[in-house]
């Protein structure tokens, strides 16, 4: 049954203008206003971090620049020296503002690095997994299901009662927990892929496996892996967040706005909302930009979703 | 069916063998034991004592089998910290984190089923659209800092409802739960709006990817081609055929929930199970730490054997292939 | 059925377009024809001809983006492309019945095969419980099925799929409708199945006096079966008439190109016969007569659209400036 006439909608992508892979992904995506709206604030978060110690009014880690005098001070006050603590200060007296485009940079780099490893590493596993097949592959695969059945907080906490605590040993907790959907999203790609015969060309041409493993598997397997690598960041950043709140993550030497937020908790309920108000604002926008960049991502490379 | 019972349930306890092993070599083998089991203010003569005690002395397999042989009789050890019995302060914790964990679920089938559903079925609405926009709300957002965000909102600024600890309980079989009073819900209200936030997102895009794919299929077309009213077709055809992987995830999320109410009640100073891991980690009161991973272990294995089963029981398919196959 | 004996089903100039980001799509395009009472009608195409959507339109079963823009749909005197929503949900499942071409995605496989029955002849009357199962169990009796009690208890993946198909049969014809449409109610099943389906629906029909449109891209089976054919070309009719006019001496240079391209009729050895191109894409069609492109008898005057022409006073037509 053809799809013109399966479904009582629309009929098919065939029916659409030819376009270069690239430029159908790009119009798509821009076709979303969210999405392009998410796209902007990813790009200045990142920008913001990248950038911090040249735009940040002070340096809030260097003990000679705040004054414990200015501590506590409500959004907008202004500082002796001048300027304004435009979302006011902690209990050290350090500016938000400042305090906030640090915190970023740490979170995004702890974030990007877990996943950026985990990626390697799920990614190696997957493909090894559906390319060499057998009891590898089943052993690979169970250990993938066992911890995908378990919640990443619960795992990353274990890890750390048996590791300990450290910037790297969170890192490692924040690998650990996401190898596995790498790993499976790879995979199952990959098992699509591997029956495909373009792959049978390329054993029977008797390429070397390496060859046929990263220049036909690999990208083929691409489109789902950037969309859950996308989806991962976001999540990593939480995580860490989660974990330095809780006094279980990063130490207090890289205070990411997880810690940021720690910080603030006792002075809640006494009214000085904004310590922890705006790194949490901070870490909102940043999660939620980088969700709406991967929805869009996801639906504009599902083929099935091409109407 | 029976059969597929006591398969999965073999399976579960070779899981569990399995995790209880990783348990112990995690704290047994890595890192000093003698430094993660005996309290490090022992003198030397205690320390000598206890290690006997403890058959730290002997081989590891040997000291596997004791620590099950242990584990099989209820004992995980004593709390550096409050002297007893690591197990027994679970237990005693155990209520109220399942109420919290409950009344989450609650919420979240409550709000997050006709939510989705009414997204799956006007996509294109502006209803359709802001719950969506919603729902990546609710998995963006990390639980902590809603959390923080509800203290703030609703305790500090308008003063109706209560920031910490849980309310006032009522003994049932000997079980305290704090629902059955006005002051227990009171306090319960934020930590579990809180804890259900990620499931009833969770539930709603669940939901409406259903509802979406559901209205796509031709048994739809077939029964709107009976002439059957859109009631009908919704409520009967397309409900019955979502709910059946929607069980299974409102099963499988509950031992999340669990896992994530460590950080709500860490928010909310709720004394259950998780505040006591997140103190235990952050005093180095090892033997309850293990405790806790064990019993959250073994609740997270049977959910998962309950809910496969469930949903043998549930799909037609699978329940009556099973009992001719 | 029709009071006077004259037509059961009258379709005049139906045009169902979608409106897509891509484009309009004309699925159907000026599509006219008439069933009487206890008659088969082929209508045959190919895979993008429109033959579907006509069925669908005719259920009132189009869906945003598409709509019925033009055209009329009278059945027993009623015509259906003024009623509202629920007037027409009446309508369906009642006086105009539909079967589909795969039985297990359109049978809800978590539901009992009662629950199915009894719900579509609930839908449109009041009806206890037990006259209504009753009711279920004599169409299964009459579509051949064996124990229908048990069968009643089942669930659709325990059945065969020729046996699912004839549940499906036995829906269509439990509320007594008009028309019946099938929309390749026998391309998904095994060979003598089929055979056997066209043997009982043939038998209901002429029993029943109900009026069959069915739906296919097989001329063999129209051969076997039908009265009446009409051959769809890009959403519109080219030609039409008794089954014996069209498929022994067809005129449309499309009809002439389908008959030849069955691997039956070529000699053997000899080199299969194939109608030249592609068909067209229903979003861009070329002006005047959508078989153009292919055909080896285009002209010039072929630019503009041709409209149906009767050869012969039984009702023969084609829609072609040089019909064979």
């Amino acid at each position: 049954m053809s799809a013109a006439e399966g479904a009582v909608g629309a009929p098919t992508a065939a029916m659409r203008k030819a376009q270069t892979p690239f430029a159908r992904i790009v119009s798509d995506f821009v076709a979303n206003p969210v999405a392009v709206f998410g796209l902007a604030l990813l790009v200045v978060i990142v920008l913001a971090a990248i950038f911090a110690p040249l735009i940040s009014p002070q340096n809030p880690y260097d003990l000679a620049q705040i004054d414990v005098m200015d501590s506590k001070l409500p959004p907008g006050s202004k500082a002796a020296t001048g300027g304004t603590f435009w979302l006011g200060t902690d209990d050290q007296g350090r500016d938000m503002l400042s305090a906030i485009f640090y915190g970023l940079r740490i979170s995004l780099a702890v974030g990007t690095i877990a996943t950026a490893l985990a990626l390697v590493i799920g990614l190696a596993a997957g493909l090894v997994a559906a390319y060499v097949g057998g009891r590898v592959e089943s052993l690979i695969m169970r250990v993938v299901d066992i911890q995908l059945s378990f919640p990443a907080i619960l795992i990353a906490l274990i890890l750390i009662a048996v590791l300990g605590q450290g910037t790297g040993k969170v890192i490692a907790a924040l690998i650990t927990v996401q190898w596995a959907y790498y790993a499976r999203t790879v995979r199952s790609a990959a098992l699509v892929e591997k029956r495909k015969e373009y792959m049978e060309a390329a054993r029977c041409l008797a390429l070397p496996p390496s060859h046929i493993v990263f220049r036909h598997l690999l990208p083929n397997c691409l489109p789902p892996m950037i969309v859950v690598a996308t989806v991962q960041v976001a999540a990593a950043i939480a995580l860490e967040a989660t974990l330095s709140f809780l006094g279980l993550g990063l130490p207090i030497t890289e205070p990411s706005l997880g810690l940021l937020i720690a910080n603030g908790y006792q002075y809640l309920l006494s009214g000085k909302y904004w310590i922890s108000f705006f790194p949490g604002i901070a870490l909102l926008l940043t999660i939620v930009s980088i969700n709406l960049v991967a929805d869009q991502l996801r639906d504009v490379l599902n083929p099935r979703l091409q109407r | 069916m029976l059969v597929y019972v006591i398969r999965r349930s073999l399976q579960s306890v070779v899981v569990l063998l399995v995790m209880s092993v990783l348990v112990f070599v995690g704290v047994y083998a890595v890192g000093n034991p003698i430094d993660i089991l005996i309290n490090p203010q022992a003198d030397q003569q205690d320390r000598e004592r206890a290690i006997a005690a403890l058959g730290l002395d002997k081989s590891l397999p040997e000291q596997y089998l004791s620590f099950l042989s242990g584990a099989l009789h209820g004992d995980l050890g004593k709390s550096f910290v409050h002297a007893t019995s690591a197990l027994g302060l679970i237990l005693e914790r155990m209520p109220a984190t399942l109420e919290l964990a409950f009344a989450a679920m609650l919420i979240a089938v409550v709000f997050g089923i006709p939510l989705g559903l009414w997204a799956g079925l006007k996509p294109n609405g502006i209803a359709g659209r802001s719950i969506m926009a919603g729902s990546i709300l609710g998995f963006s957002l990390p639980t902590f800092w809603v959390g923080l965000m509800l203290i703030m909102v609703f305790a500090v600024m308008l003063g109706w409802l209560p920031s910490n600890g849980r309310g006032d309980t009522v003994d049932v079989l000997g079980v305290p739960l704090s629902f059955l009073t006005v002051d227990g819900l009171r306090h319960l209200a934020l930590p579990a709006t809180n804890l259900a936030l990620f499931n009833v997102a969770l539930l709603i895009r669940l939901t409406r990817a259903g509802a979406h794919e559901a209205l796509l299929q031709d048994y739809v077309k077939f029964a709107r081609a009976k002439g059957l009213t859109n009631r009908r077709v919704i409520g009967v055809h397309v409900l019955r055929n979502i709910l059946i992987p929607i069980v299974t995830v409102v099963g499988l999320q509950f031992g999340a929930l669990i896992a994530f109410a460590i950080v709500t009640e860490s928010v909310f100073a709720w004394p259950g199970m998780g505040k006591l891991l997140i103190d235990s980690l952050n005093l180095l009161d090892r033997p309850v730490i293990v405790a806790y991973l064990l019993v959250i272990v073994t609740f997270f294995i049977v959910i998962n054997l309950v809910v496969d089963v469930l949903y043998s029981a549930l799909d037609p398919r699978v329940r009556l292939t099973d009992a001719q196959g | 059925m029709s009071a006077n004996g004259g037509p059961v089903l009258t379709v005049s100039g139906l045009r169902t377009h979608f409106f897509t980001r891509a484009g309009v799509v004309k699925a159907v395009d000026d599509v006219s024809f008439a069933v009487g009472r206890g008659e088969v009608l082929g209508l045959v195409g190919e895979s993008g001809s429109g033959k579907s959507m006509t069925g669908y339109s005719l259920m009132g079963l189009i869906d945003a983006p598409g709509r019925i823009v033009a055209g009329s749909v009278v059945l027993d005197g009623v015509e259906l492309t003024k009623l509202d929503a629920e007037a027409m949900r009446r309508v369906r499942g009642s006086r105009i019945a539909m079967i589909f071409q795969d039985p297990m995605m359109t049978l809800n496989p978590v539901l009992r095969i009662d629950v199915q029955m009894i719900e579509a002849i609930a839908a449109h009357e009041k009806i206890g419980e037990a006259a209504a199962r009753a009711r279920a169990r004599e169409a299964l009796v009459k579509v051949g099925i064996p124990s229908p009690d048990e069968r009643l208890n089942a669930y659709p993946h325990q059945f065969s799929g020729g046996m699912r198909q004839r549940v499906a049969i036995a829906i269509a014809l439990l509320n007594k409708p008009s028309v019946i449409i099938a929309d390749e109610p026998t391309t998904a099943l095994d060979v003598t199945i089929q055979g056997q389906i066209l043997f009982e629906m043939q038998r209901l029909t002429r029993e029943t006096g109900t009026a069959l449109v069915w739906i296919t891209h097989d001329l063999s089976v129209i051969a076997g079966l039908a009265d009446r054919v009409s051959v769809m070309y890009a959403g519109r009719i080219v030609e039409e008439g008794t089954v014996v006019e069209v498929l022994a001496t067809p005129r449309h240079p499309y009809t002439r190109g389908l008959l030849d391209s069955v691997p039956s009729n070529s000699v053997r050895g000899a080199r299969l016969k194939q109608i030249p191109g592609m068909t067209p894409s229903l979003a861009h069609l070329p002006a005047g007569c959508a078989f153009r492109d292919r055909c080896a008898r285009a002209a010039a005057d072929c630019a503009a659209a041709p409209a149906m022409r009767a050869l012969t006073p039984t009702g023969h037509a084609v829609r072609c400036f040089h019909p064979l």
